[in-house]
């Protein structure tokens, strides 16, 4: 069996210059704590895309990151939480673009999924319409939002076993199992890491192929 | 009792038992505070709960189980958490049934604007395009003139918008209309004390008053 546990700084030295890098959790719930702040630490790594879906709270790693000045780019839903990635979008330091939630998640799960793209209606008759094509279908409008990829995805669960199998609690869940379907390299923050076969395969919420390290905390 | 108050009294008039409800950050969520005890509703929080219930007891807070504003929550009995693709499944796909948000602004056709203000504030759409798009019913909250007095009920919405032709009830501190697609706004009831030329006065927008026009009780 691959041995997928190693350290956080292990883990983050995969982000390179240039990459797209998901970050699941929704504000501090399933944040990837840990994985975030090696980065800042450890990893000199620049020009970077940040997939969020509100880049965190001041509290949070994640606002270091975007403050380091290594973020180039960040596509989020909200980020009224963090005033630092508010002033990238107003300052221009940073491109930020902004997407309805539901538009986001389906964007990295068309990603994950092998979709071209998805069609919605959200965002019809607003600014989220700009630049992207229309399609009518049976007489209404949906936009076609594009698939998100990205090069690493930064998750975090409850608990892993050694196949890379993951249990995440409650709400927690939010946008880390679909962006462990969406990267080429998946790291998993894990309270807990247990042998394989010890996670009851009814209770697996993102099954261990998708997972290629994890870094146990606490 | 503030407006504001009144306000969330009168719409949990509105949720009927058996209800998908979603609550919008700020006032809408002092809605839950008023259900009547025979009507037993869902509350659903974006970020993947369906079932939110009470705040968690001093020591009993769980990062695993916030809700969409980010606060410690509870779940009732027969909650179920899932993650955000499968959350807005429930949303965009019409399996809510009424959504209460804040505005803006609304105007005659229904159209709303509640995320941004250029040039001041973009705290990003979240989940709310995605909530006044998917959800059977969608009611605004919101005092019916803003700080200076003007009015935010308005022929035409100036501000960008959330969605086009989607509010179906404005529930005010002076009013509550109904919007009837293509025809615009009925005034369904007043508040206590009011005559119809005062609410016409600080309301932009054209409205028709219902033969059955009834005095707001909350």
């Amino acid at each position: 069996m691959i041995n997928k546990l190693m350290t956080a700084r292990e883990a983050v030295r995969k982000v390179k210059d240039g990459d797209t890098l998901m970050v699941g959790g929704f504000l501090a719930g399933g944040h990837p704590q840990n994985l975030v702040s090696a980065l800042v630490d450890t990893s000199s790594a620049g020009n970077l895309s940040i997939v969020s879906n509100d880049t965190g709270t001041q509290e949070l790693s994640i606002y270091e990151l975007i403050k380091s000045g290594r973020v180039k780019q960040i596509y989020a839903s909200y980020i009224g939480s963090n005033p630092e990635t508010g002033r990238l979008l107003m300052t221009g330091e940073a491109s930020v673009q902004l997407f309805p939630q539901g538009t986001l998640a389906e964007k990295i799960r068309a990603g994950g999924a092998g979709l071209g793209g998805v069609l919605t209606p959200v965002g019809i008759g607003t600014v989220v319409e700009e630049g992207k094509r229309k399609i009518d279908i049976d007489g209404r409008e949906y936009l076609l939002e594009m698939p998100l990829k990205a090069n690493v995805a930064f998750i975090k669960a409850h608990k892993a076993d050694e196949t890379g199998n993951l249990v995440i609690n409650g709400s927690a869940r939010n946008f880390n199992i679909v962006m462990a379907t969406a990267a080429d390299y998946v790291i998993a923050e894990v309270e807990n890491y247990v042998k394989a076969g010890e996670i009851d395969p009814n209770y697996v919420n993102v099954p261990g192929i998708f997972v290629d390290a994890i870094v146990k905390v606490g | 009792m503030n407006n504001r108050e009144f306000i969330a009294k009168r719409i949990a008039k509105e949720l009927k038992d058996g209800d998908v409800v979603n609550l919008g950050i700020g006032m809408p969520t002092m809605v839950a505070n008023y259900i009547p005890e025979d009507v037993q509703i869902m509350l659903q929080a974006e970020n993947g709960i369906l079932g939110v219930g009470p705040k968690p007891a001093l020591g009993e807070e769980r990062l695993d189980c916030i809700d969409a504003g980010g606060n410690y929550v509870t779940t009732v009995k027969g909650a179920s958490f899932f993650d955000s693709s499968f959350s807005f499944c429930i949303i965009r796909g019409g399996h809510v049934d009424i959504t209460v948000l804040g505005a803006l602004e609304v105007d005659e056709e229904g159209n709303v604007a509640n995320w941004m203000i250029p040039g001041k504030k973009v705290p990003g759409m979240g989940g709310a395009m995605d909530l006044v798009v998917g959800a059977k019913k969608v009611i605004l909250a919101m005092e019916h003139v803003n700080k200076d007095g003007s009015p935010k009920i308005l022929k035409k919405c100036k501000l960008p918008l959330t969605a086009i032709h989607v509010a179906k009830t404005i529930v005010t501190d002076m009013a509550v209309f109904d919007v009837i697609l293509g025809e615009g706004l009925v005034l369904k009831e007043i508040a206590p004390g009011l005559s119809v030329e005062e609410v016409q006065r600080v309301t932009e927008a054209e409205f028709v008053v219902s033969p059955e026009l009834k005095i707001i009780v909350v």
